[in-house]
């Protein structure tokens, strides 16, 4: 073996790098080609019948007398619609495709259903092997369709859930720089709290949401990408702003909180923004959802909610530069980045509300906070030498979290 | 005739009576006098000649005919239900030296997908590839022989409704797959009964397929009739206990889709049995129309006159009924679940049938005009 490694020369260099990269693929590419050319698991899939896994995410009502019900085969095989059945009566449809659909397929049924406003629908796929797939409608309503008086009036609900309570909690911004430096780590500490709230809410809707999804589309996997890659994404992206900032390589070096300081607050405040802008994505969805599916009570709670949350999100934006002067514009930025996406979010979600999506974003907010955590406990830490946990900070902290838990009954109220 | 459409003019009128204070008293005093349209129509809610509020249905006022399956049931090569409606099967006849008429039939289990709606298949246990198995008829006092093999996947038997000795009722013994077991019994009494597999789990056995109508003459017959077998069953294509598919004689809506065509007139005669599993009762309702029910068919001089019959699972009964007027008559279950969930058919009289067209007459003279 030592002789083969001297006789390669320098490592890791020539064509010959290549061929050991490529190696274990086409051995890879060899075993795959093998199992479906040889088919050892034929026996085993003979002796059981076929897994079909029909999902309906979403059933809209685009005028009186109509339904339109969305499918997607999230099994493994294909699985083929025979008949549908209404609220325990067979109906006709038409399907916009084949009936039969590919593994990830999707398709859309419309039935001249007489459905009844305000009351619940069941809608019942049954395959040609028999079985079925429900999907509850809980409160049937005419569905928004994208026009003029829509578009406002979703664009208003995102405003005021999301834009205007930002924009209201930047206002405490004179009232940070007037207070002292001890107050102003109480106040991050706060943020803090209100965010680690934010994380397990944010979670807990990602999860629920989850349920929803087409097996096929791994809601798992979702998960895992966006919530760590809105980790890694926002990290690697505060590197790269502090990088431009002026500070340094932004290392775990304790004693540069003062060089480059104030476009260092600045950096985290609009990192802080863009996630908390990435979790409104997630909450405009919610919103736009709760509206499009008639539960129009659960959306007026959503938007009275949230916009109290997000008020505190203002501060969470401005606290890390409470001793800076950041020019006015910054705040201006930093509110439109952090609750404009409310707005899209809930054209998105009043419109065409897709589960799958939704899990992916709300995963992606709640990845975006974590590292806003991160972002800020590193200010507390490098510009406070007593510690991030000094007893008042602690008591910020558990201050955000009871602020954050009483506004999250009105969520729910 | 198409029902009389109100313009949207006349709904806000009719809203507009409202508000304006026709209260709830005055409209129940009205009604009960048989004046509350000439009230309504005199307050202008409601147009006073028939017609007049003619605006043309909706692009979505087909409703009645939106309910119901999409396509048609595709060829079975052994079932069919237009033929199985009219098919009775009186078996190889012999006579045996002391006189007596000999009835043999061989029966074979066997495990087949079956389409229950078009599109919709089921793996069903089956005798003879059917679901419901044959119609098996004979007379009163006739020597039955039902040689059956058991090609299925299951152990299964053939219990027979009716009086007979017990080692002959097909509770035992229980067929093996590969075995074969001759049931040999007298026929009676008359009526309609029914056979069915009887190997435990039950419920199972049942739903999946096994059972069938038994049918026997009185010694002196019945008036001669448009006669049919109608099989109540319904079928648990999901496993979950609870049926997805509800139909006579399998094949959802399939007499919605196909009338059964009978004259103006003439008597009609129903074998109608359930076998209908999960759910404990089924019935049958007939619409523009009544019928006399012969229960069981063992008392000809008994009836009752009704348009709606519940019936328990296993119960069987004889329906007779003349349509008096032309066109479509709708038959269905009375539980409004079971009928949209696909029980559900239309009997098409009319005036003058053309002979070999619709139900066939059987005419039953006694016992010399049978095989």
């Amino acid at each position: 073996m030592p002789d083969s490694r001297s006789d390669a020369g320098p490592r890791g260099q020539g064509p010959g790098r290549w061929v050991l990269g490529l190696l274990p693929l086409a051995l890879l590419a060899g075993l795959v080609a093998f199992f479906f050319g040889a088919d050892p698991t034929a026996p085993f899939r003979d002796a059981f019948p076929p897994v079909e896994d029909l999902t309906i995410e979403r059933v809209s009502f685009p005028e009186s007398g109509v339904m339109r019900v969305h499918v997607v085969n999230g099994g493994p095989e294909a699985a083929t619609i025979a008949q549908v059945i209404v609220d325990d009566a067979y109906w006709q449809f038409e399907i916009d495709r084949d009936p039969t659909l590919p593994r990830l397929a999707s398709a859309t049924l419309e039935l001249d259903y007489p459905w009844v406003e305000g009351e619940l629908h069941v809608i019942r796929l049954v395959t040609s092997t028999g079985l079925t797939f429900d999907h509850e409608v809980a409160v049937a309503t005419l569905s928004p369709r994208p026009n003029a008086l829509y578009l406002t009036t979703f664009g208003l609900l995102g405003l005021y859930a999301g834009v205007l309570p930002v924009l209201i909690g930047l206002l405490w911004y004179p009232f940070l720089r007037r207070i002292d430096r001890k107050w102003i780590h109480f106040y991050l500490s706060l943020t803090v709290g209100l965010l680690a709230f934010l994380v397990v809410d944010a979670l807990e809707d990602t999860l629920e949401t989850s349920a929803l999804v087409a097996e096929g589309f791994q809601a798992a996997g979702l998960i895992a990408v966006g919530f760590i890659g809105a980790i890694v994404g926002l990290r690697a992206l505060g590197n790269l702003g502090r990088g431009m900032g002026g500070a340094g390589s932004g290392g775990e070096g304790s004693g540069s909180a003062g060089g480059g300081g104030a476009s260092r607050g600045l950096t985290v405040a609009y990192l802080i923004a863009i996630s908390i802008g990435l979790h409104n994505l997630g909450e405009g969805l919610a919103i736009g959802a709760a509206f499009s599916l008639g539960e129009i009570a659960l959306g007026s709670f959503l938007v009275i909610g949230f916009a109290l949350h997000n008020t505190t999100e203002g501060l969470a934006i401005v606290a890390p530069v409470a001793d800076r002067r950041p020019a006015l514009r910054h705040f201006a930025f930093m509110g439109g980045i952090a609750g404009l996406p409310t707005v899209l979010g809930a054209w998105a979600g009043g419109f065409s509300y897709s589960p799958t999506l939704a899990t992916f974003f709300l995963a992606l907010g709640a990845g975006a906070i974590v590292q806003v955590i991160v972002e800020v406990t590193r200010l507390i830490r490098k510009s406070w030498p007593q510690g991030v946990f000094t007893p008042l900070n602690a008591t910020g902290l558990l201050l955000g979290l009871l602020v954050m838990y009483g506004t999250a009954l009105m969520v729910t109220a | 005739m198409k029902p009389e459409r109100l313009s949207r003019r006349d709904w806000l009128k009719l809203g507009a009576a409202g508000v304006a204070g026709v209260s709830g008293a005055t409209v129940l005093d009205l009604a009960s006098r048989g004046g509350a349209r000439d009230a309504l129509a005199a307050s202008g809610a409601l147009p006073r000649e028939p017609g007049t509020a003619g605006a043309p249905a909706g692009p979505h006022g087909g409703h009645q005919e939106a309910m119901g399956i999409v396509g048609m049931p595709g060829p079975d090569g052994v079932f069919d239900p237009a033929a199985f409606l009219t098919d009775f099967d009186y078996g190889d006849v012999t006579t045996r030296a002391d006189g007596r008429v000999v009835r043999r039939w061989e029966f074979v289990a066997l495990d087949r997908d079956i389409e229950i709606a078009p599109g919709v298949f089921f793996p069903a246990w089956t005798y003879n590839g059917q679901v419901p198995g044959p119609t098996l008829r004979c007379t009163e006092g006739d020597i039955l022989q039902v040689a059956f093999v058991n090609a299925g996947s299951h152990p299964h038997t053939i219990h027979f409704h009716g009086t007979h000795p017990p080692e002959m009722d097909g509770f035992e013994p229980i067929v093996e797959p590969g075995q074969r077991f001759t049931y040999e019994f007298e026929a009676k009494p008359f009526g309609l009964h029914l056979y069915h597999c009887h190997t435990m789990p039950l419920k199972r056995h049942i739903h999946k397929g096994l059972y069938g109508t038994f049918i026997v003459d009185p010694p002196e017959g019945r008036e001669p009739a448009r006669e049919m077998v109608m099989v109540m069953n319904a079928f648990d294509s999901n496993l979950d206990g609870d049926n997805e598919v509800y139909a006579v004689n399998t094949s959802a809506f399939y007499y919605q889709h196909h009338p059964v065509r009978v004259g103006v007139g003439d008597l009609c005669r129903i074998y109608l049995v359930n076998t209908t599993e999960f759910d404990l009762i089924n019935s049958f309702h007939l619409h523009a129309g009544m019928f006399k029910v012969f229960r069981t068919g063992t008392r000809p001089d008994q009836y009752e006159l009704t348009d709606t019959i519940m019936m328990c699972q296993g119960e069987r009964h004889v329906l007779e009924f003349r349509l008096e007027n032309p066109g479509m008559h709708m038959f269905h279950a009375h539980q409004s679940e079971f009928a949209e969930l696909g029980w559900m058919g239309f009997f098409e009289a009319v005036e003058r049938l053309a002979a070999g067209d619709g139900v066939p007459v059987r005419g039953h003279g006694g016992r010399r005009n049978h095989a």
